[in-house]
């Protein structure tokens, strides 16, 4: 079982080699090609990301910490053989409903206010997938299809709420009005604009990774997302509600993601809450193999990549945009290169043609 | 307005915003039948509508524009077909990847060739073309039958469609690769070739979806504007139960309930407008629930290989 869960040395060094060598390469190059000047473009791409503990701790850590958790979100959807696309509309419905209890007059000045809009976010992220489990489980939609649809419900039923029932008292911009002091998650570091989310989202990574390594549960999720008909033959174990637990904790991460997003960073809810968080998880549990803390290496990755796109952008006049196309290289390579153990027979529940699958790999017509 | 007035301008907004997704779904359509799914769609789309402003702002003509559309839809796909069938990359991680690879691609070049910021670019739109008689049907004609060409060319490509599967050696071909490529191999059916094929037609058609958001509505290109439509496009297929005509009346469906929106405007309806943005996603969901159980999806879908 080990072999599925633990990438060897090697390969992991070379996948980040081939990660690296991607951005301090592939980046200069790439805007070179689409006629930038590289040079202050790379040099504001350092600067922003890992050029002062500042912007360390600041940029790359603030950025790091909702896609650590996005990344997480994805990592143990997939390793379960779900497709959950949807930890965008999860955090989304996780910052709207952390938003709706920090509001609530009797919440928001009390100091276990930002806890309980963590736990809230949470909950909501995970009823927000939890829609999409059932559509599986009982109406067998594919995943993949409603939690994009799902995404998009999401988006604009928070446009609804930031120019309906959650709107400033001004009624001007299309945002809530900023939360309480109070609701709002400590700083851990001075003069430093990081806060205690960071470390809520190292302390879900290690959960996750010992879960997934050492319980019971965890191993049935590998075991369901590896091969899903060996695990109900062999194995005796209940695809159905392996599948769904994982699918709910991944929203439930991705819930969490958008609660902390809001109380520790943006402290108001608007539309563009999220510039793509939950997309960005996708890359970052694919580069870490699905692993748990293998996300918090990519997830620091990540986020200084944006970091430095957002000091880019300001400094260089090079549109952020261009780490979408980072990270979709970086996907591109990685799942060509190497291929995820995990099948895709879990959908439906029903039994696989595996010999026709197995020989289709050989084949060449 | 009267009520006249009000239902053709709901018909045209309806034939309007079917347009681009009939186009688009039936490309995703072939592909599945050949037992692939394309998550990347909507980047395709994205990448024609990119295509059709590069093209439609240098080469002049309308129709030069649509076919950089298609070019740009075929430029992708091949990203997709060359990790997928060539290298046997995950389909629905790749998907994800390429719509990522589009957003960036599109939105640098985009700032890149005509800066950042600038006024919007405005290109010529291609103008409708009335049939005789036809258009002069009251309520629906002019909806149905004085639209750009665009609307016209979807017209013909579903029905195509259909006959290409159902009628045609190759078209029973691909079927038969979705249901089981082995049993088509064993048949002597080039299994890749016709994957590619698919692929290929599914960008070309992709490609010119996002064309017609540039070349026959908008008139300008903005980042982005795909706006969803390659996911919708997605869900419409398996709304039409993987059958042309089916995905055809599925986008005429999702079309109309977009479309509710201008008739609850102009009925004076203070229904908030985000949630009846919403509403055609919520219902997509429902329809989906409600097909689920029945709808059979070609066996080998989005299988591993």
């Amino acid at each position: 079982m080990n072999r599925l869960s633990v990438p060897r040395g090697g390969e992991t060094l070379i996948r980040a080699g081939f990660v690296l060598g991607s951005v301090v390469l592939g980046v200069p190059l790439l805007l070179r090609v689409l006629g930038f000047d590289a040079g202050p473009a790379m040099l504001a791409l350092f600067r922003g990301s890992i050029g002062s503990s500042y912007a360390f701790t600041s940029g790359t850590l603030v950025r790091a910490t909702p896609v650590i958790l996005t990344g997480l979100s994805v990592a143990i959807a997939f390793r379960a053989g779900v497709f959950n696309i949807g930890s965008e509309g999860q955090l989304l419905a996780g910052a709207a409903a952390a938003t709706t209890v920090t509001l609530l007059p009797v919440v928001g000045a009390s100091h276990a206010s930002p806890w309980m809009a963590l736990v809230v976010g949470a909950i909501a992220g995970a009823l927000w997938a939890g829609l999409a489990a059932v559509l599986r489980s009982r109406f067998r939609v594919l995943e993949v299809i409603s939690t994009i649809l799902l995404n998009f419900v999401a988006l604009y039923l928070v446009g609804y709420l930031v120019r309906g029932p959650l709107q400033e008292p001004l009624h001007i911009y299309p945002q809530s009005p900023t939360i309480a002091a109070a609701a709002r998650l400590p700083r851990i570091l001075p003069s430093s604009r990081l806060h205690a989310g960071f470390l809520l989202a190292l302390a879900a990574a290690s959960i996750a990774w010992w879960v997934t390594r050492y319980t019971a549960a965890g191993f049935r999720l590998r075991a369901v997302g590896s091969n899903a008909d060996a695990a109900r033959i062999a194995g005796e174990i209940d695809v159905g509600r392996t599948t769904t637990r994982a699918f709910v904790v991944s929203g439930a991460l991705a819930g969490l993601a958008g609660a902390i997003e809001l109380t520790g960073v943006t402290f108001a809810l608007y539309e563009n809450i999220s510039p793509g968080y939950g997309y960005t998880g996708i890359a970052v549990a694919l580069l870490a193999r699905l692993d748990p803390l293998g996300v918090v290496a990519s997830g620091l990755l990540f986020g200084a990549l944006e970091a430095g796109a957002s000091a880019m952008q300001r400094d260089a006049g090079v549109p952020s945009v261009v780490v979408s196309i980072i990270e979709a290289i970086v996907i591109l390579g990685l799942i060509v290169a190497w291929p995820l153990e995990m099948s895709t027979s879990t959908r439906e529940g029903s039994s696989a043609p595996s010999a026709d699958e197995a020989d289709m790999g050989s084949v060449n017509p | 307005m009267t009520n006249g007035s009000l239902a053709s301008a709901f018909a045209e907004a309806t034939i309007r915003t079917a347009t681009p997704l009939v186009l688009a779904a039936t490309g995703e359509l072939l592909v599945e039948r050949a037992g692939l799914i394309n998550i990347g769609l909507e980047g395709v789309i994205l990448g024609g509508a990119f295509g059709a402003l590069v093209g439609g702002s240098h080469g002049g003509s309308t129709l030069f524009g649509f076919a950089v559309a298609a070019a740009a839809g075929i430029l992708i796909m091949l990203v997709f077909a060359a990790a997928t069938l060539g290298m046997g990359a995950d389909q629905i991680i790749t998907g994800t990847a390429i719509t990522l690879l589009a957003l960036g691609a599109t939105g640098t070049l985009y700032r890149t060739l005509y800066g950042a910021g600038g006024p919007a670019l405005s290109i010529a739109t291609s103008s409708p073309v009335a049939i005789p008689l036809l258009s002069r049907i009251p309520i629906v004609g002019v909806a149905l039958f004085a639209q750009p060409p665009a609307t016209y060319f979807a017209y013909v490509v579903v029905p195509l469609a259909w006959w290409w599967l159902s009628h045609t050696h190759a078209g029973l071909a691909l079927r038969a690769i979705g249901e089981s490529p082995i049993a088509a191999r064993a048949a002597g059916v080039p299994v890749r070739r016709y994957r590619v094929l698919a692929t290929m037609i599914a960008g070309a058609l992709g490609g010119i979806a996002g064309g017609v958001l540039v070349l026959a509505q908008a008139g300008t290109f903005v980042e982005g504007m795909s706006a969803g439509r390659g996911f919708i496009a997605i869900a419409i297929v398996v709304l039409g139960r993987w059958k042309p005509i089916g995905v055809g009346l599925a986008a005429l469906l999702f079309a109309a309930t977009t479309s509710l929106q201008y008739l609850a405007q102009a009925m004076g309806f203070d229904v908030p407008y985000q949630l009846v943005l919403a509403l055609p996603y919520a219902l997509t969901l429902a329809a989906l629930a409600g097909v689920g159980g029945r709808a059979t999806p070609p066996a080998m879908l989005a299988r591993v290989e």
